[in-house]
């Protein structure tokens, strides 16, 4: 087993990381990037197969972020991984940088640009499907955000990977429940999306997205029913870890001004773990 | 979206089989298509449940392991399409050009922005499409393509010219549309001059007017050519069958050594082929210019021949546009 105690001090790091890059950048969406912090811990510093030094290595496995606006959320990661360095964060966002605003794939480690949402899933699926034609043994992984499950082509792809017994294919939603202008629910309510999911053809494991050790037992277990995919359904809570942005949907693209940035980064670095 | 099959008619080799010494472009693509697969193992095909149609089904029959029938899905088979990709196979996605409007935006950040090796056919292209109506009869494709960076937009004349261009498209690393018709039509081009993607091919020779066209419209600008010679106006004809990345060197030598330039398109007047001969015009050697296209309508239902008729993409129309360019010539009416 990993030092979940580790594991808790890198996702303290990724959110204070987050936060900066985005003060600093004057725009992003915090609240989604603080959402999914223990699910990238958990990626990156546990289940994925990769190398920061060698981000082309073929046998490695795919993550592919189709929550693209999150991007903060992933720059930070892949820095700490030290697929480049942290000082880049700098230039988030900022005119000539390789750190675009959603996810880009000209950034080492970044394996597809995303960004409108709905399109990471089939994406995915392509690979999951591809390995199994090329009989390479790496697996797939897709995190989504709970709105862009209001798209169409999310439950297209859901079919899909069913369909084709994708059981080297893991899909997350960072379910925190609150989009851009509202709660999920107010708009077009998902749930239950484990029992929607489940009828679809998943194995759903229905989980808190912030407890790093059910998100890793989640990662370890996917792949472990065979001929069919895995979906981890992450409950999270929007803006996680700062009182004031937590589910608030304000937050969820404004950046912090200096003042709200001090005071999220005390919040951050007094919480026990 | 893909509901067009009903009238689709016998369903074998024999479905689009017209007079003698013509060809639908789609059975040129789906026999050239299954050559491939015995070429190239990482040739894969996703069909939008439409493999009869588009022809994909001989591709099918022979390596059913490569074929996956995702369903009446477009966004989601272009997406996984891209994922394929990256896997390095070489995904051709087959449906009916009209129904790729509703993947736009997976073609464009998924596909384009990722630059992905996806190979896109949309079969059944053009009001020439017939009786299924305006809703099958895909008017927009070429603007919809031609505008995303990154795509290569072709539109084969004949089916000869088809299958060339299924294979070549294969050997190119990047994002490709290929437009397709659903009826026979004449062989005009030479099966043994090899297909070079954004290399124009004049049919005929001409210095009064250019005729560029693309598609079913090459073998209507021949017919007009040689009704316009019998009244001693001689055009060229030119087969821009790629229209992105266009031919711009052709289309300027033809307005510096003809004057006058008429375009023909299957397609809306609006952000096809005529607006890109336009664009090369207007940057590079202005000339008068008529455009030969469908003007910013829907289509209804009535036969392919009827269509062209009543819409205007008759040889009887590219002759009048012809004089029409040639009289604005004449007058310094630029």
């Amino acid at each position: 087993m990993p030092d979940i105690r580790d594991l808790k001090e890198k996702a303290r790091k990724l959110r204070i990381d987050i936060l900066e890059t985005i003060a600093n950048a004057g725009s992003g969406h915090p609240g989604g990037s603080l959402s999914c912090v223990e699910i990238l811990i958990g990626l990156y510093f546990y289940k994925l197969r990769h190398k920061p030094q060698d981000p082309g290595w073929a046998e490695r496995d795919r993550f592919i972020m189709s929550k693209g606006h999150a991007s903060a959320a992933l720059y930070a990661t892949l820095a700490a991984c030290g697929y480049f360095p942290k000082e880049e964060l700098k230039n988030y966002r900022k005119l000539g940088s390789m750190l675009q605003g959603h996810v880009y794939s000209g950034v080492p480690g970044v394996e597809f640009s995303t960004g409108a949402l709905g399109e990471g899933l089939s994406v995915a699926n392509g690979m999951a499907l591809g390995a199994k034609i090329k009989k390479k043994d790496f697996k797939v992984f897709c995190l989504l955000g709970d709105g862009e499950m209001q798209e169409g082509q999310v439950w297209e792809a859901a079919m899909t990977a069913a369909q084709h017994k994708l059981d080297n294919l893991c899909a997350i939603v960072d379910f925190n429940g609150v989009q851009q202008n509202e709660p999920v629910s107010n708009i077009k309510n998902e749930e239950p999306v484990a029992a929607k999911l489940n009828d679809f053809g998943w194995n759903v494991l229905d989980i808190d997205g912030h407890d790093i050790g059910s998100v890793i037992k989640a990662l370890d277990s996917s792949g472990s029913v065979k001929e069919k995919p895995t979906f981890i359904v992450a409950r999270t809570i929007k803006g996680k870890g700062v009182s004031f942005m937590e589910g608030n949907p304000k937050w969820h693209g404004k950046a912090p001004n200096k003042e709200e940035l001090s005071k999220a980064l005390e919040e951050i670095k007094r919480e026990k773990i | 979206m893909a509901d067009g099959k009903g009238s689709e008619g016998s369903k074998g080799p024999a479905g689009s089989k017209g007079p003698e010494g013509s060809k639908a472009t789609r059975d040129g693509f789906g026999e050239a298509l299954v050559q491939l697969g015995r070429e190239n193992k990482d040739i894969v095909v996703l069909s939008g449940d439409l493999e009869d149609s588009t022809r994909a089904e001989y591709f099918k029959k022979e390596f059913p392991e490569r074929f996956f029938n995702l369903g009446i899905a477009e966004e989601d088979i272009a997406g996984t399409a891209a994922g394929l990709s990256k896997t390095g196979l070489i995904p051709f996605i087959c449906s009916f050009a009209a129904f790729w409007a509703n993947a736009f935006g997976v073609f464009r950040v998924t596909v384009c922005y990722n630059k992905c090796n996806v190979k896109i056919i949309g079969t059944h292209c053009g009001i020439s499409v017939g009786p299924d109506g305006a809703t099958a009869q895909a008017l927009e494709d070429l603007a919809a393509m031609s505008v995303l960076p990154n795509m290569s937009v072709i539109c084969p004349a004949d089916a000869y010219e088809a299958a060339k261009a299924t294979k070549a498209i294969a050997g190119i690393d990047g994002p490709v549309y290929l437009r397709l018709g659903r009826e026979a039509v004449p062989f005009v081009t030479d099966k043994d001059k090899p297909f070079v993607l954004g290399k124009a091919d004049v049919l005929r020779k001409g210095d009064d007017a250019a005729i560029i066209a693309c598609g079913v419209m090459v073998s209507e600008s021949l017919k007009a050519a040689e009704g316009l010679s019998r009244e001693r106006i001689n055009a060229r004809v030119i087969n821009m069958h790629t229209i992105k990345p266009v031919d711009r060197a052709e289309i300027t030598r033809a307005a510096k050594e003809t004057g006058a330039i008429v375009t023909a398109e299957d397609h809306q007047i609006n952000g096809g082929l005529g607006s890109a001969v336009a664009g090369v015009l207007a940057r590079g050697c202005p000339a008068p210019m008529e455009m030969v296209a469908v003007r910013d309508t829907f289509g209804e239902s009535g036969e392919g021949e009827e269509l062209r008729e009543k819409y205007g993409l008759k040889a009887v129309d590219i002759i009048a546009a012809v004089k029409k360019a040639i009289s604005r010539k004449n007058n310094g009416k630029n």
